[in-house]
């Protein structure tokens, strides 16, 4: 439970305020629209579909406020930044930013179906008034014009038109009707397009669908500008208790002028504007990051399909675990996609290894093979780094690292910092002993890391350094024929799989006795369990640190982080 | 945008479209609005359409995900062997059926957004695809039970007159085993 509320605990105190803020809103305006008295005359009309109508408008004009802010990724990135004092806790929250932009889209489709059926059932009902359907104060009021003297109340002005297609009429010949219309079609083009099966598939579709959203914003913020929503004006003078049986005699008698009516000032752009014109410049700034130089320091391709990129761009600045979004004009204007860096802050160069992984990653990969030797590679943009660091990794003195699968990525840039860090005696680095757990189903595609691991292992031997790293490679993927293979080359010194001094092992590892061995090993020190993986995996770790951490300060304690890389 | 199969989207879009009409359709019915007979039509339709689509097909590449308890339909739509199948069929058939939705407000968005579906599945199947039944895959056999089965032969030995000790010349009797026998090194 402890262990949840540290991981947990700033993300669901976020949501909770995130919905007593919507449910305030929903209830005040509801209220404000159901009670308000410059509004009996419309709800004499419309009943409470008008507060059912308008308290959804208020929680969509702050929901669309916030969808715009997640996904300014170079703002969080600076907000980020600037919040170094106040801890990683409130700064991984930014890591979190797309679930959030889906949640708030939750709600605005939700709310926009309130808004839509409530407002059907006015649009009806202001059409049954018109045409004498209910009492003679309905008729009267729908009867008041828009001339000189007189201001109306229901925006159905002509009877002329077929009964049954009057609402279809008035919804296409009135501003907010005809917005309304148009944002509720993109915004339904958007959200099927963005379900995950569409996005996993087909990123392109779901991405040049989901600028829709400029058509939304902008019927947005017309929506409200035909001023459709009409209040009372001269309450003072016309009281609508003394009055509303004596419609026959408004403008006749002095206590009953004729009712005023107008409609409310829009108020939807004063929310939106902010974060639209916060967009805007997130959008500049990704073209001017694109439009910055990057040179490429080395280009090299990995066996099995993997594309080493060595970058050098000026100003660039990283850490470790963060990752960069890459354009290739050549390949596709407008597509940006997202990798891991694998090398470290101490490099002066960042480099990224690209699996193929679809069409931009094979397009890729074919224009470097087809590149002479020595040649630059094709103009890159480089927006990032992005990400929060994953710094908690060298405080501590002994290190449990967890890679699965492709998650091994960004171990390559942290043992590869902890490794110069321990080189220059960096006293940043209070880590002496670090345990490696790289699990995957085959090796294909990370011989590289194996290299990289190669190279560290080298390095130790020279400096007599052997303890420092302790590897462990599990391929849980094997079959017969690996069991044949390393049966048969069971005496030689170095892996079959791997080329490591280290085994690798097969299926899966026996955390018992792993962390009963590091227990071991390390009898008085605070061990720091990272992971990169999957969340079945994260559950069966932290269960393993809490039973084999000793209540004993003097004794090894171990504690899992839960990493987002 | 190469690879892509346009049947997927449209499906999403037509199952959306489905339950927008289904919606308009009972406001329209429950709030007893002039054209409730169109609105009433919409329920319908909007029903068949969600049933009709809820099923997803097969990918022609790749792994296809279900949806939640997809199988009974998938049957059912199967039934129809190649009504369902082809696309054009679908096309037309959204398009028809979304057209009485225009004469009413309550439906015309479902209207505006089956029509869209049906012309995503047009396209769809102007590129040659059609709807696949995602079935339960049989057990794969495991290969002949390699492990399972115990060897049928002996162990390949030396004929017996070797094999035979020959007390009075221990040396020559001894033999290379094919395989290292020790237990460790």
């Amino acid at each position: 439970m402890a262990n949840w509320i540290i991981n947990n605990g700033l993300t669901a105190f976020i949501l909770v305020v995130w919905m007593g803020i919507n449910t305030f809103l929903f209830v005040w305006f509801y209220f404000f629209y159901d009670l308000g008295e410059q509004f009996f005359y419309t709800r004499h009309l419309l009943g409470s579909a008008l507060a059912w109508a308008r308290a959804p408008a208020a929680v969509l004009n702050f929901n669309c406020l916030l969808i715009l802010l997640p996904v300014c990724r170079n703002l969080l990135s600076l907000l980020r930044g600037s919040f170094v004092c106040c801890g990683r806790t409130m700064r991984k929250q930014l890591d979190h930013n797309l679930s959030f932009h889906k949640l708030v889209a939750y709600m605005i489709a939700l709310m926009t179906a309130v808004h839509m059926i409530a407002h059907l059932l006015n649009v009806e009902w202001y059409n049954n008034s018109r045409r004498g359907v209910y009492d003679k104060l309905s008729l009267a009021l729908s009867n008041l014009e828009d001339t000189g003297n007189t201001t109306y109340l229901n925006p159905i002005r002509t009877i002329s038109v077929d009964a049954q297609q009057t609402p279809t009429y008035l919804v296409f010949t009135t501003i907010a009707g005809l917005t309304g219309v148009v944002i509720t079609l993109a915004l339904i083009l958007i959200i099927t397009s963005s379900m995950e099966v569409i996005r996993r598939s087909y990123f392109e579709v779901f991405w040049y669908t989901h600028h829709l959203f400029i058509i939304f914003f902008a019927g947005l913020v017309f929506h409200g500008a035909g001023r459709i929503v009409r209040n009372q004006q001269n309450l003072k003078e016309h009281n609508f208790t003394f009055c509303k049986d004596r419609s026959d005699d408004w403008g006749r008698i002095p206590e009953c002028p004729v009712p005023q009516f107008a409609g409310g000032f829009p108020q939807t752009w004063m929310w939106v504007i902010g974060p639209m014109i916060l967009y805007l410049c997130e959008r500049l700034l990704r073209f001017v990051r694109y439009m910055q130089t990057v040179r490429y320091r080395k280009i090299v391709m990995r066996p099995s399909k993997v594309l080493e990129l060595q970058l050098v761009k000026n100003g660039f600045k990283m850490e470790v675990g963060q990752y960069v979004f890459l354009n290739c004009p050549a390949i596709s204007q407008l597509e940006w996609h997202p990798f891991t860096m694998t090398s470290a802050p101490e490099e002066d160069f960042f480099s990224i290894h690209i699996r193929s992984a679809g069409d931009w990653t094979d397009k890729l990969i074919s224009i470097m093979q087809e590149l002479p030797e020595g040649a630059q590679g094709p103009k890159m943009g480089v927006d990032g780094p992005f990400g929060t660091a994953s710094e908690d990794v060298f405080d501590y003195e002994v290190s449990m690292l967890v890679g699965a699968g492709i998650g091994v990525t960004p171990f390559a840039s942290i043992l590869k910092s902890i490794w110069y860090k321990f080189k220059d005696s960096n006293p940043k680095l209070r880590t002496r002993k670090i345990y490696f757990y790289w699990l995957c189903r085959e090796t294909h595609a990370f011989e590289w890391f194996a290299d990289l691991l190669q190279g560290l292992e080298k390095e130790m031997e020279e400096r007599g350094m052997v303890d420092f790293l302790t590897y462990k490679l599990f391929l849980t993927g094997w079959d017969q024929s690996h069991a044949n293979h390393a049966w048969v080359h069971f005496d030689e010194d170095t892996d079959v799989v791997t080329g490591l001094k280290q085994k690798t092992q097969y299926g899966r590892p026996a955390w018992d006795k792993e962390f009963e061995q590091v227990r071991k090993e390390n009898p008085t020190s605070v061990v720091g369990t990272f992971l990169c993986g999957p969340a079945a995996l994260a559950k069966v770790l932290e269960k393993k640190c809490a039973k084999y951490s000793d209540v004993d300060p003097r004794k090894t304690k171990f504690y899992f982080n839960k990493e987002n890389f | 945008m190469g690879k892509i199969e346009w049947a997927m989207w449209a499906n999403e879009q037509a199952l959306a479209s489905g339950l927008i009409y289904l919606t308009g359709g009972i406001v329209g019915v429950a709030g007893q609005f002039r054209g409730w007979e169109y609105a009433a039509f919409a329920v319908a339709a909007g029903a068949f359409v969600c049933l009709l689509e809820y099923p997803r097909s097969k990918r022609s590449k790749g792994t296809g995900v279900e949806r939640t308890g997809q199988y009974c339909f998938t049957v059912c739509v199967k039934a129809f062997g190649p009504l369902t199948r082809n696309y054009y069929v679908r096309a037309f058939l959204h398009a028809a059926l979304c057209v009485p939705g225009g004469f009413m407000l309550a439906t015309v968005l479902g209207c505006v957004c089956l029509g869209i579906a049906s012309l995503i599945y047009l396209v769809a199947a102007i590129r040659g695809e059609h709807w696949e039944p995602i079935l339960p895959r049989k057990e794969v056999p495991k290969p002949a039970g390699s492990i399972n089965k115990p060897p049928q032969n002996p162990p390949p030995r030396p004929p017996p007159e070797t094999r035979r000790k020959r007390v009075e010349d221990l040396e020559g009797a001894a033999y290379d085993n094919a395989i290292d026998v020790t237990a460790d090194e």
